[in-house]
C-alpha cells in the first residue's frame, strides 16, 4: 500500500486510535493509513519482562494483559485525549511513535528507554526490523530510538517491543503543605538527592491542588512525592525522607487509592482538560529551571502553571486565545534552553505556530537528512514538523 | 585461519602521507600529533588483540574546536577517520587502518560541571566511566552504567558502543543515562543534543548517535544523570545442582515482583577457574552459582533477600552464603569480577557477548555445551541472567592455529544460536570488526540498507570508523 502511494506520488497520513491526531501542524495527505488494523499481542512471556505487541494494539489490551501478571510499562503513558477534547483510545504504536511518557520518567526512563525493539514499514514500502526483544543489544544502528517520537513522520510503525516490569506492590504519596514554586523545585531536588527512590515528584499551585486532590488541603500549594514499593521499604524510605524535607512543613500521607488519583490526573493533565481550546504548553526544562520558565512567562501573559518532573515539565495555560509561542520560546531559552510543546490549540493557530520546538539549523538538516533517508519521497504525514528550524533572527 | 579481512589502504592517501601530516601539523599543537613509529604502536589496536594496523597518523585533541578541524580536514582530503577513546574495544571497534588518522579523545579529561540539584554531570568525553563515580559519591551520587572496563573506559566510548554492565538490569545501560552530547560532525560542524532536561525535541539523534560505534560523528563532552547511592548493597551467593533449576528460579523472583540490582550466574566452569584464582569461597560441588544483590537500608535488604531466599528454597537451592559484611560482600564480587583475567590464566579464550530472551536461557546453554564440545573444546559461562547478556568463554591455545580458528568457529555457532533463540549478536561489545559478517545473520538485506541509509546521512563518503559495523562485501564502502 505504501509502495503504492510512493509509486502514484500520494501521500498518507498515519493514524492509531487519533487520540493526539490533534497535535502537531495539520497533515495534508491524500490518504490516511490507520494501525488499528494491526491489532493483538504477539508474544508475552511475564518473565521475560517484555511484551511485544502490533502497532494497532489498543493501550487497554496491553495495561490489562500486564495487570493481570502484575506487570506494567514503568513509563506509565500518559493520556491526552481528555485534554485534547477527544474520546478517543490510545494505540501501543501512538505511544511509541509519540514517546509519550507519565510521571514516572524521572525515576524509570521514558517510553524510548523501554522501547526494546519496532519493525516498521518507510517510505519505500519496505517492511523493516530494528532491536529485537532483548533488554541489552548494540547490534548496529539504534533505529529503535529514532521512531520513539517521531510522530510518523519516518515511517509506519507496524509493531512494537516494550520492556515491562513488575508493578509496585504499592504506593504512598507525602503531600507537603507549601512551598511555592522555587522553593518547591529545591525541595524535590533534596528529595530526589535521598535514597528513598522517589517515584514522582510534582509541585501544584493552590488552585490547582485544589482540582487535583480531593481532601481538605484543596487549595493550597502542595509538593506531592511518591513512593512505590514493597510496603517495608516505602515505610523506611518515609523515615529517610521526611528529615530531609526541612522543619516546618506540613505532611500528609495520600494511600495508594488517594495516590493513584492524583498522579493519573497529574499525568493526563486533567487540571487543564476542561473542553475548551485555550493554549496548552508542556514545557521540558532542567528541572531547576522549570519554575523560572513558568514565571517569566505569567509575569507577562495571564494563564496558570503546574509542574511534574521534579518541576522539569512545566504544564502551561494561557488564557485567551494567543499561544504567544515567541513569548514562551524566548523565556525557555533564557532560562537554559529546553524544548516546548504546544500541544493544545485552536485550529487557526495551530496552522500559523510552530507546534514542536524549533532547532538549530544544521541539527534541523541532519533530522530532514535522516526523515529523507527513510522515506525519501515525503509520502508520511506531510505538515508535521517535529524538526524545523530556529527562523534567523533578522 | 578464519581471517577477518581489512580494506586494502587507499594507495593515494598513502602517498599523501607526509603533506596530509604537515596538514594535521597546522590545526593541532605539536603534542597533539603523533607520527613516530614507535609511537604509533599502542595505538595498532584495541582490547581485540588478534588484530593490528598502524594508522597513518594518530591526533589527541585538547578541544572540540580542534576536533573539529581534525574532522573537517580528514572528510575534505577523503581520508578515513577511526575514533578513538580508551582502546578498551573487545570487537575491534578502534582498530586502526593503514590510511586513516586516529582521533582520540584522552587527553579531553575534564570533569566541567557537576549539577547536584539537577542530578547531572557533564563531562569531555575522555573523562573515564569511574571517574564521574568517583568524583560525586562523596555527596551520594553515582553514575550508573558500569562496563568491567570502567576503571579505564572513556565516556566517549561508552556512548559510542552504548555500554552497559553488571547493574543495568535496574539502571539500564548509558542510552538510558545519557541526557546530552556535544558533537561534531564529519564536516566540522559542532551541534549540541540534548542538554539538562529529560527530554529532547525533535528525532532522538542522541539515541541514535548512542551505540552506533563512531560511524556518525565525534563526541566530545557529555551530560549525564546522576543517580543517588542507595544506603547499602549485598550480595547473596546462590549454589544449585542444576543450570535449569538455577534458570527457573531466577524466573520466579522476578516474576515475583523483585528487582534486584544484578543477577549474576556462572556454571561450574567458570565457578571452578574463579575460585582458583579469588578464593572468593564459592562452592565447588555445584552446577550452577547465582550472584543477587539487593539494595536499601538494611531493612529493606532483610526483606528483600528473606523473599529471594524463600523462592530459591522451594527450587531447592543446594547451597546459600549471604555476606555479612562489606569484606565478605567484595569477596563474592572479586570471583565473579575476576572470571575474565583468571580464564587467561589458564588457556587462551574468546569472550562472545550474545544476548537472548531470557527463557532461552538454558536451551541456549545447553546447546553452547554442545557446539563447543562439537569442536573438540571446552567453554566456561559467565553472565548477566537478569538482562539475558550471555558470555560464554571459548577455552583454546593460541598457540595452534587449528585450535584458534575451530573457537572461532564455535563462537560463530553460538552467536547465531543466540540470534536463532530470538536474541542478538551484541549485548554490549559492539559489532566492531568481529562481528561484522554475522549481522546478515541477524539482519535482512533491507535492514542492513536502511541502517546504511541512516549512516549516510551523516557520512556519505564513509570516512568515519570504515569497515566496521556492516559486512564488507555487503556494504557501500566494500562495493565501492
Amino acid at each position: 500500500m505504501v509502495a503504492e502511494a510512493r509509486g502514484a506520488g500520494r501521500t498518507l497520513a498515519i493514524a492509531g486510535a487519533g487520540s493526539k491526531a490533534g497535535v502537531g501542524q495539520p497533515v495534508t495527505a491524500d490518504a490516511a493509513i490507520a494501525s488499528t488494523g494491526l491489532a493483538g499481542i504477539v508474544e508475552y512471556n511475564p518473565e521475560e519482562l517484555v511484551v511485544v505487541a502490533r502497532a494497532g494494539t489498543p493501550l487497554a489490551d496491553i495495561e490489562a494483559a500486564l495487570a493481570e501478571n502484575g506487570q506494567a510499562l514503568m513509563f506509565e503513558p500518559a493520556d491526552w485525549s481528555r485534554l485534547l477534547g477527544s474520546n478517543a483510545g490510545q494505540t501501543i504504536g501512538g505511544i511509541a511513535a509519540t514517546n509519550m511518557s507519565g510521571p514516572r520518567r524521572i525515576l524509570a526512563g521514558a517510553a524510548r528507554d523501554a522501547l526494546l525493539g519496532v519493525r516498521f514499514v518507510n517510505g519505500r514500502g519496505e517492511a523493516i526490523r530494528n532491536g529485537g526483544r532483548v533488554m541489552k543489544n548494540v547490534t548496529g544502528l539504534d533505529l529503535v530510538k529514532l521512531m520513539a517520537g517521531s510522530w510518523g513522520t519516518l515511517g509506519l510503525i507496524t509493531e512494537v517491543a516494550f520492556k515491562v516490569l513488575p508493578r509496585p506492590e504499592t504506593e504512598v504519596t507525602l503531600a507537603v503543605d507549601g512551598p511555592g514554586a522555587a522553593d518547591a523545585a529545591k525541595l524535590m531536588a533534596r528529595a530526589m538527592g535521598t535514597s528513598a527512590e522517589v517515584s514522582g515528584a510534582a509541585n501544584l499551585p493552590g488552585p490547582i491542588a485544589g482540582r487535583v486532590l480531593a481532601d481538605g488541603r484543596a487549595g493550597r500549594p502542595t509538593t506531592l512525592l511518591r513512593l512505590e514499593g514493597f510496603a517495608v521499604s516505602i515505610a523506611e524510605r518515609i523515615g529517610r525522607l521526611t528529615p530531609q524535607l526541612g522543619a516546618g512543613h506540613d505532611i500528609a500521607q495520600l494511600d495508594a487509592a488517594a495516590s493513584q488519583r492524583a498522579w493519573a490526573a497529574i499525568r493526563d493533565v486533567a487540571p487543564f482538560a476542561d473542553g475548551t481550546e485555550t493554549p496548552v504548553w508542556r514545557i521540558s526544562a532542567a528541572p531547576m529551571a522549570g519554575h523560572a520558565v513558568a514565571a517569566d512567562i505569567l509575569g507577562q501573559t495571564e494563564g496558570e502553571a503546574f509542574f511534574d518532573w521534579q518541576g522539569g515539565l512545566v504544564w502551561l495555560r494561557i488564557s485567551g486565545e494567543d499561544p504567544q509561542a515567541d513569548r514562551v520560546r524566548t523565556s525557555l531559552a533564557a532560562h537554559g534552553g529546553g524544548h516546548a510543546l504546544l500541544v493544545r490549540t485552536g485550529e487557526d493557530a495551530r496552522a500559523r505556530t510552530s507546534v514542536f520546538q524549533p532547532e538549530p539549523a544544521p541539527v534541523a538538516a541532519l533530522s530532514e537528512k535522516i526523515r529523507s533517508s527513510i522515506d525519501p519521497d515525503g509520502v508520511f504525514n506531510c505538515g508535521r514538523r517535529p524538526f524545523a528550524s530556529v527562523r534567523r533572527a533578522a | 585461519m578464519n581471517e577477518i579481512a581489512f580494506l586494502t589502504p587507499d594507495p593515494d592517501v598513502l602517498a599523501r602521507r607526509e603533506a596530509i601530516v604537515a596538514g594535521l601539523a597546522d590545526l593541532v599543537p605539536t603534542e597533539a600529533l603523533v607520527t613516530d613509529p614507535r609511537e604509533l604502536v599502542p595505538f595498532e589496536t584495541d582490547a581485540f588483540t588478534a588484530y593490528r594496523r598502524v594508522p597513518l597518523a594518530v591526533v589527541l585533541p585538547g578541544t572540540t574546536e580542534e576536533v573539529a578541524a581534525v574532522l573537517a580536514y580528514c572528510a575534505e582530503q577523503g581520508v578515513p577517520v577511526v575514533p578513538r577513546g580508551a582502546g578498551t574495544s573487545l570487537a575491534g571497534g578502534a582498530i586502526p587502518q593503514e590510511d586513516a588518522v586516529v582521533i582520540g579523545v584522552s587527553r579531553m579529561n575534564r570533569i566541567l560541571e557537576i549539577d547536584h540539584d539537577n542530578r547531572t554531570c557533564t563531562v569531555q568525553a575522555g573523562v573515564t566511566n569511574l571517574a564521574i563515580s568517583d568524583r560525586v559519591a562523596a555527596d551520594g551520587f553515582f553514575y550508573a552504567p558500569d562496563p568491567s572496563s570502567q576503571l579505564a573506559c572513556t565516556i566517549a566510548g561508552n556512548i559510542g558502543m552504548n555500554s552497559g554492565g553488571a547493574h543495568c538490569l535496574k539502571y539500564g545501560v548509558t542510552t538510558n543515562n545519557l541526557l546530552g552530547a556535544k558533537v561534531v560532525l564529519l564536516d566540522g560542524t559542532i551541534v549540541d543534543l540534548g542538554g539538562k532536561a529529560l527530554d529532547a525535541p525533535g528525532l532522538d539523534l542522541l539515541g541514535l548517535l548512542c551505540g552506533s560505534e563512531g560511524q556518525l560523528g565525534i563526541i566530545t563532552e557529555a551530560t549525564v544523570r546522576l543517580l543517588a547511592k542507595p544506603e547499602g548493597a549485598r550480595p547473596v551467593l546462590f549454589g544449585f545442582d542444576s543450570s535449569e533449576v538455577a534458570g527457573a528460579c531466577v524466573s520466579e523472583i522476578i516474576g515475583a515482583g523483585i528487582i534486584p540490582v544484578a543477577i549474576e550466574f556462572m556454571d561450574k566452569p567458570a565457578i571452578e577457574i574463579c575460585e582458583a584464582f579469588a578464593k572468593a569461597g564459592y562452592p565447588l560441588d555445584v552446577e550452577a552459582l547465582l550472584i543477587i544483590e539487593v539494595e536499601g537500608s538494611e531493612a529493606e535488604m532483610d526483606d528483600m533477600l528473606a523473599r529471594i531466599i524463600a523462592i530459591a528454597r522451594r527450587h531447592g537451592v543446594a547451597s546459600i552464603k549471604e555476606s555479612q559484611s562489606a569484606t565478605e560482600a567484595a569477596q563474592i564480587w572479586k570471583g565473579r569480577k575476576s572470571a575474565f583475567g583468571a580464564t587467561g590464566r589458564i588457556a587462551d579464550y574468546i569472550c562472545m557477548d550474545g544476548t537472548v530472551p531470557l527463557g532461552q536461557l538454558s536451551h541456549v546453554l545447553r546447546e553452547t555445551y554442545r557446539i563447543v564440545a562439537g569442536y573438540g573444546l571446552r567453554v566456561a559461562n559467565v553472565f548477566h541472567a537478569g538482562d539475558g547478556n550471555m558470555h560464554p568463554l571459548i577455552l583454546y591455545d593460541v598457540n595452534d592455529p587449528a585450535e584458534a580458528e575451530k573457537a572461532e568457529l564455535a563462537g560463530a555457532d553460538i552467536l547465531k544460536l543466540c540470534v536463532d533463540a530470538g536474541g542478538c549478536l551484541t549485548g554490549e561489545h559492539g559489532v566492531g570488526i568481529e562481528k561484522r559478517d554475522l549481522m546478515l545473520h541477524q539482519f535482512s538485506e533491507t535492514d542492513l540498507n536502511q541502517q546504511m541509509a541512516v549512516r549516510a546521512a551523516f557520512d556519505p563518503g564513509w570516512i568515519l570508523n570504515p569497515s566496521k559495523v556492516f559486512p564488507l562485501s555487503f556494504s557501500r564502502q566494500g562495493a565501492s
